[in-house]
């Protein structure tokens, strides 16, 4: 069956999707006007917003690799830095409140990287009229995440604005860390035949959000998996040597992160849907709403890539730490096809995993 | 997960692969198309071509709700979202769909208003907690969609819910079909018929294509088993020199449709005299607008809205796409003008559009596929 269809795709096609390949690594142009809500979902728009604008203006070496946090030479030590803003909404949710996710965010960020997360700023914009319990509670949460975290909030920032132009509360967090000597990860590192694994079910935070919302009248048994990935990070990085890069999966889900792999290194990463751990309560919610869990963000899972001869110990430790009980080796780098993401379905087909453009659509019937 | 994974069983796939090749003449060429976008997903969703033998082609029909809406239905709206104190509300998979001018999203951008919904119930709920706004759903879909709408309606009015309308772009599937069915460029060997819609109206709707056009058609369900079962039995029906109405999606699709869903149908809306799809031109009898009686629910009557005609962009190919003329691959922008970052064609939106399918999930000729799955694949 196969062998007949390899002969049957025919030049046509291959010359249509060989020039679509070229115009996809052209140099992202913005077209819009203006902002929309589609450049902050992580997807495509992002990046386009990204690399057009930001990268544009501020490029250098460092910021260049767009890893989770750069890596700098500070008298002798190397030292990463990251920032992450939080604009959840709800400002509370099931099993976390934007207080434990500013917190995780930034020391995950710090973790991937290979860094021990060390110390962190707060920036807040608080809306006129803001409960001051609610900050109370936010405040609590973010000390108790720090000190979980073993990092300390060492310095701030405050601003009020008036009602309506803002939503409450948003948070702004940075933070530096420490990375031992000889520690290089980065996605860019990925070798065909490298092992892929995440560290746990995937999209947990992302639909507990959007059932927290209210506005689907939709009840699952399902919360937020914020958490901070720092310990388990070390105890991976100090057992198996053979890790080459690590993301944790936020905005944009896995398939965001598996597709910066195969673009940043020029490779192929296949994966198959049946090895994807996923809570059956997140499958049925995203089933129901038509969203696929690939591209649903969560807050304390990490992808890895390691060597394949490490794959088997990087699970073993994964699953020794309570964050890495349901890790899962989800597929593996390959040769070709350069820059895009297989994978084979449960049903037993294969297709592609793109970046998506914006948030996920809900499909209407 | 129960209820999902027996319908996505690769064995049993492999078992139906082999007899849907059994099935297969040698020399003859087979064109079934599926009706209904939803089926298009699931198809490039599951990767379900792989199991198709060369000869058994499936070509994507105009079923999918958006991808039908014309340039200026999307400006009219946009035009009914400028209007001072509207709110208006959409499925999601309208919020990128081009206007001559921008989508709703870059309408949002510049100032509009435009709520995602997923159902327009949540429109009265949002017109009750905005009572000095005046809230304006964008109904859209075939038959699948139009019940909901009318219920919304009829609600309203049993509410006394005063800021809330409808602007209605309700279209009907059996005009778009036999608008294919008398295009002269295409030749179809049978239908897999559109299981959603037929909840509705049932199977009898379809009868006129077995008897009068003499093509199978199998009502399927979304479930990549159902499909392939579905192309199981049309591949049987030709074998066998038959066209026949058949249901594959009994368990959800009653033979004479859902009486209560068609009489609030009936009861809020009525058909226009003529429609324009996008792609497909004008197509008469083929979409619903609100009933006189409910006039003071209508969109259209209660604000000016321009009727805008914008005609589509000479690159795009949609309507070849959506009368299964052309695969998305052979349309002459496809995945380098027209992307889903850039579309030109409402068919590169939504995740049930032809184009957005292929270039999301199916972009990939089968020998860049890593040899461990081709193996694997070729098993049956």
């Amino acid at each position: 069956m196969t062998q007949q269809r390899v002969l049957s795709t025919g030049d046509r096609e291959q010359q249509v999707l060989d020039r679509i390949e070229r115009a996809r690594r052209r140099r992202p142009k913005l077209r819009e006007e203006r902002i929309t809500m589609s450049h902050g979902a992580g997807g495509k728009a992002t990046h386009t917003l990204i690399e057009a604008i930001f990268l544009d203006a501020f490029r250098n070496p460092l910021l260049e690799p767009l890893e989770d946090a750069a890596r700098l030479q500070v008298g002798g030590a190397t030292v990463a830095l990251t920032t992450d803003s939080f604009v959840v909404s709800p400002l509370f949710f099931p099993g976390g409140n934007i207080g434990d996710l500013a917190v995780n965010g930034t020391v995950n960020d710090l973790a991937v990287a290979g860094a021990t997360p060390l110390y962190l700023s707060a920036g807040f914009i608080l809306e006129e009229g803001f409960p001051v319990a609610d900050l109370t509670r936010i405040a609590a949460s973010m000390r108790d995440a720090a000190a979980t975290a073993g990092v300390a909030v060492v310095t701030g920032d405050t601003k009020v604005v008036e009602k309506g132009k803002a939503d409450g509360c948003y948070i702004n967090t940075a933070g530096v860390g420490a990375v031992a000597a000889g520690v290089d990860l980065g996605v860019a590192n990925a070798r065909p035949g490298d092992k892929v694994l995440v560290s746990g079910p995937i999209g947990d935070h992302g639909v507990t959000i959007m059932l927290a919302r209210g506005e689907l009248d939709i009840e699952a048994d399902v919360e937020s998996d914020t958490a901070p990935l720092a310990e388990l990070v070390a105890g991976l990085l100090g057992a198996v040597p053979g890790v080459r890069a690590l993301r944790d999966a936020t905005r944009g889900g896995v398939a965001t992160i598996l597709n910066e792999i195969a673009q940043a290194a020029d490779v192929g990463v296949f994966i198959s849907e049946s090895a994807i751990p996923v809570r059956d309560q997140v499958r049925g919610a995203a089933e129901l709403l038509g969203i696929d869990p690939l591209y649903v963000a969560c807050e304390g899972r990490l992808v890895a890539v390691v060597d394949a001869g490490q794959a088997a110990q990087a699970l073993a430790v994964l699953r020794a730490h309570p964050l890495g009980a349901q890790a899962a080796i989800i597929g593996e780098v390959t040769a070709e096809p350069v820059g895009l993401v297989t994978i084979k379905t449960a049903f037993g087909g294969t297709r592609i995993v793109d970046l998506l453009v914006g948030d996920p659509l809900p499909r209407i019937c | 997960m129960r209820f999902v994974d027996e319908f996505r069983d690769a064995e049993k796939a492999h078992a139906l692969a082999a007899r849907i090749a059994g099935l297969c003449e040698p020399g003859r060429q087979y064109k079934l198309m599926e009706v209904c976008g939803g089926h298009t997903h699931t198809i490039y969703k599951h990767g379900l071509e792989d199991y198709l033998p060369e000869s058994v082609t499936l070509v994507h029909g105009p079923g999918c709700p958006v991808c039908v809406i014309p340039m200026g239905r999307v400006d009219d709206a946009i035009h009914l979202a400028s209007e001072p104190d509207v709110i208006m509300t959409s499925f999601g998979d309208m919020m990128r769909v081009p206007g001559s001018n921008g989508a709703f999203f870059d309408a949002n951008a510049r100032g509009t208003n435009i709520k995602m919904v997923y159902s327009p119930l949540d429109s009265l709920k949002i017109a009750k907690a905005n009572p000095d706004k005046r809230v304006v759903f964008m109904a859209i879909g075939f038959e699948t969609t139009a019940p909901s709408t009318a219920m919304t309606v009829l609600r309203a009015r049993a509410q006394g819910i005063k800021n809330f309308s409808v602007f209605c772009n309700h279209v009907t599937i059996i005009p778009a079909i036999k608008a294919i069915l008398d295009s002269p460029d295409l030749r179809l060997d049978g239908f897999i018929g559109p299981g959603h819609v037929s909840t509705v109206i049932g199977c009898r709707p379809y009868e006129f294509i077995a008897s009068g056009y003499g093509k199978p058609v199998v009502v399927a369900g979304f479930e990549p088993l159902d499909i392939l079962q579905s192309i199981y039995m049309l591949m049987l029906q030709l074998h066998e020199d038959r066209s026949e109405v058949e249901n594959q999606y009994a368990r959800v699709v009653p033979w004479n449709g859902n009486p209560v869903a068609l009489k609030a149908i009936g009861e809020t809306m009525e058909l226009r005299p003529y429609f324009e799809w996008r792609g497909l031109g004008f197509i008469s009898h083929s979409a619903l607008k609100m009933r006189e009686a409910y006039a003071d629910f209508d969109a259209e009557l209660l604000f000016a809205v321009p009727g805008v005609r914008v005609a589509d962009p000479k690159a795009c190919q949609c309507g070849e796409v959506l009368k299964g003329v052309l695969k998305p691959w052979e349309c002459k922008v496809f995945g380098t003008a027209c992307t889903p970052e850039t579309p030109i064609g409402t068919c590169m939106v939504s995740p049930e559009g032809a184009c957005a399918a292929y270039y999301n999930y199916g972009r990939l000729t089968r020998q860049r596929v890593p040899e461990a799955i081709s193996i694997e694949l070729s098993r049956p």
